[in-house]
């Protein structure tokens, strides 16, 4: 009856390993991820702040790119992984909730990533622009994508079975494939209607040398490494939050069956 | 296709015997024309933005329409007995759809003529055309969203404020589009006619990429759960 107890349905879905752990989400894989994780993000942290030069034009504020590149590049992985992982998960009849669990996971970390994509590079943007925000496609479309994606999870966070929650939310992931060329589309030919200045070049004028190039290279892997360790760990809580729901109901229901017969 | 008639009778008539269009929504959408003449306090401004404007309002009411339109069915498990008859899932979708895009159809003629009223908006021949155009594309786009997420969302707790998140996104490219070509019709000095008809191909698209998604997934979404 306690949840701590592992149980053999907990066994087949973590895998034999785990469930000897008290249901723990870690196993000897996960932990060379974070540990490689870990080890790559500490260089990009030490070469980004204290190593690479500033740059000639952007002085120090070039160092933002190191964390905003890699940010923006998780966070496209992620919605690209969760847009494969409902298509799987629709186009499969059976044993698709693995998939919705990772499709879930892989959204949950790729709107934190966004945002911090957004953040980071709306500072660069104050610093070398001189402004937080640019009416430019690129940006206009990131935003609407974050968006769709927070709603995508206020969907997956409401109170249904599991089998619904995957449906809908799948669904929902697929749209947001057809949606955002539509949205990108549009937003490039409104904002060439209006014949802006083209002073602010969106991408900088960023000379990179060797150096910064595999700084920046580097922290591309160091996040994507941290993404891969976060939706491992992420979709395994996940499967214990439904097994929960499910062996915790049977069970209860058990123990009320037992007391009917005493009676 | 006569199964996607009968859908779309059935809640035409049970809209119409409710009056809730007649009575809450269009008010609603006309309020929303009101207030923003009081937040933007300058003529001149509110004819400059008129077309976005109609729009904006026009997705704020629809949202209400399609919210409508899955209570009648949620309520009592209507979409169940629908669904156990033998109408193909796809055909309920259309025939929902139809019925949204003649209640819009509605909605957006009262805005456009709000419009002219309230924001001292002009329409010429040239423009009449590109406006009923606009308008005719435009709700069968917004329609076929506000259909396709309202099934989303439909029988689940919270949908009334889930919908407005998850289906205003989707259709930023059709605000943009339609506040666009309205533009160009209400003959706005920025955009001419001619851009205002390439606006309206955009809009064709979108309402044909979204229509497709719609009869395509509305199966998956209201089957039962396994």
């Amino acid at each position: 009856m306690s949840d701590t107890t592992p149980t053999p349905h907990g066994a087949a879905l973590l895998g034999a390993g785990t469930a000897r752990r008290s249901l723990g989400t870690a196993t000897p894989a996960t932990r060379i991820i974070g540990l490689l994780t870990l080890a790559t993000m500490t260089w990009v942290v030490v070469s980004a702040f204290f190593i690479t030069s500033p740059d000639v034009v952007q002085g120090d504020s070039v160092r933002i790119m190191y964390a905003h590149v890699p940010a923006a590049w998780v966070a496209y992985l992620a919605f690209v992984t969760t847009a494969i992982a409902s298509g799987i998960s629709v186009v499969r009849r059976h044993r698709t909730l693995g998939f919705d669990r990772v499709a879930g996971a892989s959204a949950e970390v790729g709107v934190l990533f966004m945002g911090l994509a957004l953040v980071t590079g709306s500072l660069w943007g104050r610093l070398t622009w001189g402004t937080f925000w640019q009416w430019d496609p690129r940006l206009t479309t990131t935003l609407f994508l974050f968006i769709t994606y927070v709603g995508y999870l206020a969907v997956r966070r409401i109170d249904a079975t599991p089998e619904r929650r995957a449906k809908r939310s799948a669904v929902l992931a697929l749209l947001a494939v057809l949606e955002i060329p539509l949205v990108h589309f549009s937003v490039v030919l409104w904002r060439s209607l209006h014949q802006e200045a083209s002073v602010l070049n969106p991408d900088g004028d960023v000379r990179l040398d060797g150096l910064m190039l595999f700084t920046l290279f580097s922290g591309v892997v160091a996040f994507t490494l941290g993404f891969v360790w976060l939706v491992i760990h992420r979709q395994r809580l996940q499967a214990l939050v439904d097994l929960q729901g499910t062996v915790g109901l049977d069970s209860a229901i058990a123990a009320r069956a037992t007391e009917a017969v005493l009676r | 296709m006569r199964n996607v008639f009968a859908v779309a009778r059935k809640d035409l008539v049970v809209e119409w015997r409710a009056r809730l269009l007649l009575v809450r929504v269009l008010p609603f959408a006309l309020l929303v024309l009101v207030l923003f003449a009081v937040a933007l306090d300058s003529e001149a401004l509110l004819e400059r933005a008129a077309a976005g404007l109609v729009w904006l309002a026009a997705m704020f009411a629809a949202l209400l329409v399609v919210q409508r339109c899955y209570d009648i069915e949620t309520a009592d498990g209507a979409l169940d007995m629908l669904l156990t008859s033998v109408v193909e899932p796809s055909r309920v979708f259309f025939g929902k759809l139809l019925a949204v895009v003649g209640q819009l159809l509605v909605l957006v003629v009262v805005l456009v003529g709000g419009a002219v009223v309230l924001y001292g908006v002009r329409v010429d021949a040239a423009g009449l055309v590109l406006l009923v155009t606009t308008v005719v594309t435009a709700v069968i786009g917004l329609a076929s969203v506000g259909t396709l997420y309202g099934a989303v969302v439909a029988q689940l707790t919270g949908r009334d404020s889930l919908l407005p998140l998850l289906a205003m996104p989707v259709l930023a490219p059709l605000l943009i589009g339609a506040s666009r070509a309205t533009e160009a019709a209400f003959g706005s000095q920025t955009i001419d006619l001619a851009t205002g008809w390439a606006w309206t191909a955009l809009l064709a698209v979108f309402a044909v990429v979204f229509t497709a998604a719609g009869a395509a997934s509305f199966a998956t979404l209201t089957e039962p759960d396994a």
